[in-house]
């Protein structure tokens, strides 16, 4: 069985606020699944599905459910990182399809700003029942040295340099001067990145992304219920997920598991990358996308750095506009999850509601990937591919 | 400028035996005792074949596969991928050395260095 044509995605919602001091993450979170309810035309009595990641607190989904004071007959808090809500996705198209629910909610929220979080620089505690723990708590390993050292060894392998790295934050903010919502609005150049204080060698402030408050929420509902709407028709076509991590100790930081999870949702699509005319592209830091859009087969593996190179990702300029609100490295990163607002501008784009500096013309197919957890140790994967109808 | 110290690791009864090992100064790994391929971090199963795996001695010479100097803390320090003589590749931090000197490839010897905890943790050093 497929999910192809199975599941259309009716509500997508970004919280517009990037800095939330004076509000509960449940509130935000109620906040985001109104706003899509509303954008789908429908309401919180109508959800039967509903699923949330590790941001949501409490035991799962229950304390979100109890707060919304819905009923769901279909629960999943299925948690792999910033990938989260792109993996929902794929998983309300799988329940949908198989009859377990007809309307499935999918909310992200948080305020890591508010709150004052070191999130990239900040050691993870670690724990003795967590199988890593033990070997690598002690050496200090961070998000941010972490993506490190997986740039370093791709400039090492393949001849990748820095101020390839740096045109992937450049395009980003092209796209996030047209976004009144973005962190960062100003249009930088590749001396700008590579004038940029050094967090981890080689990766530079410039090179990764924002911490916000704020977040997301995604409606997908059956295709009857789809057609009964009136909103633009975004289907499922394809999607995949996968786990990469150390291999018993086989460690190949040049790839990542968007290889697999990516060829998953082409073939479950029946398209090939050179169909896809937007992505959206999770941007931790600007060498996530290098990796990512190489595994899903954009271009060659070691030829990332070429291709996104001289604007190869700005709307309008070249091959494969990507992340048109300005993604991680300059809109937002709520909660330090990027899976859901991909998901969202890749909505935005197929339904032709991107700003108009940065809409694809006649947009139909479009992709949505993220990585969650930690690039060059453990990570998750999950790739959709969305069509209008 | 002070070395960062290296956090106390979290133990289970998988890693307890290194750390007591650690304490003597001898750094083991585990090996199947099926196909005999080393492993890392070290299980009680093969994570190749699924056999069981037993303790032994290496070598503690290894080379960098990759590492990155973290700049935005008091203390910088260098995290890093090192490949081991016995073929695994594992997480650690190199020390002893001007950070700003080291390459990938460049030949290591593991070193043990105190941790904030009653363990010694084990560290790599240029040769």
């Amino acid at each position: 069985m497929s999910i192809k044509g199975k599941a259309y995605i009716a509500g997508a919602f970004e919280h517009p606020t990037r800095k939330a001091p004076d509000k509960s993450v449940p509130q935000l979170h109620a906040e985001v699944a109104l706003g899509a309810l509303k954008d789908a035309g429908l309401e919180l009595r109508d959800v039967d599905g509903y699923f949330c990641a590790g941001d949501a607190g409490g035991l799962g989904p229950l304390s979100m459910v109890d707060y919304l004071n819905i009923k769901p007959r279909y629960l999943d808090s299925s948690d792999v990182g910033g990938s989260s809500y792109i993996l929902h996705v794929n998983h309300a198209a799988a329940a949908i399809a198989a009859g377990k629910c007809k309307i499935a909610l999918i909310t992200l929220a948080g305020r890591p700003r508010s709150e004052g979080q070191a999130t990239g620089t900040a050691p993870r505690p670690g724990s003795p029942n967590q199988a890593d723990s033990p070997w690598e708590v002690p050496f200090g390993p961070v998000t941010a040295n972490n993506y490190a050292m997986c740039a370093m060894r791709h400039m090492h392998e393949f001849g990748t340099t820095p101020a390839q790295l740096a045109w992937i934050k450049v395009a980003a903010s092209h796209h996030a001067q047209h976004n009144e919502n973005a962190m960062l609005r100003e249009v930088v150049t590749v001396e700008d990145v590579l004038a940029s204080p050094m967090v981890s060698d080689p990766l530079r402030r410039l090179d990764c992304c924002v911490i916000s408050d704020g977040g997301g929420a995604l409606v997908v509902v059956s295709p009857e219920i789809a057609r009964s709407l009136k909103r633009p028709m975004v289907k499922v076509i394809g999607a995949g997920e996968a786990s990469k991590g150390q291999g018993g100790g086989k460690v190949d930081l040049t790839y990542s598991a968007a290889a697999w999870s990516g060829a998953d949702a082409f073939a479950e699509a029946g398209i090939k990358p050179a169909d896809i005319q937007y992505v959206s592209i999770y941007d931790s830091f600007t060498i996530t996308v290098l990796i990512q859009i190489e595994d899903l087969g954009f271009c060659a593996k070691g030829q990332g750095g070429r291709f996104v190179s001289d604007g190869n990702l700005i709307s309008g300029v070249g091959t494969l506009p990507f992340n048109t609100d300005g993604g991680g490295l300059c809109n937002n990163h709520p909660m330090n999850r990027g899976g859901m607002t991909k998901v969202i501008e890749a909505v935005r784009q197929l339904r032709g509601e991107a700003h108009p500096a940065v809409q694809v013309r006649d947009c139909k197919l479009a992709l949505a990937h993220g990585t969650g957890g930690l690039l060059g140790s453990r990570h998750g994967s999950a790739t959709l591919i969305m069509e209008r109808e | 400028m002070a070395e960062r110290i290296p956090s106390a690791p979290p133990q289970n009864a998988d890693s307890l035996p290194f750390y007591e090992a650690a304490a003597q100064g001898r750094f083991i790994g585990r090996r199947c005792t099926s196909c005999k391929q080393y492993h890392w971090y070290p299980r009680p199963y093969c994570p190749f074949c699924a056999q069981a795996t037993e303790w032994v001695d290496l070598s503690g010479d290894a080379v960098v596969y990759s590492y990155s100097v973290m700049r935005r803390v008091p203390a910088p320090y260098a995290i890093a991928y090192v490949t081991l003589a016995e073929g695994p590749t594992m997480l650690t931090n190199i020390v002893g050395c001007d950070l700003d000197t080291i390459r990938i490839g460049q030949k290591l010897k593991v070193v043990w260095v105190a941790s904030d905890g009653a363990q010694r943790v084990p560290c790599f050093t240029p040769t």
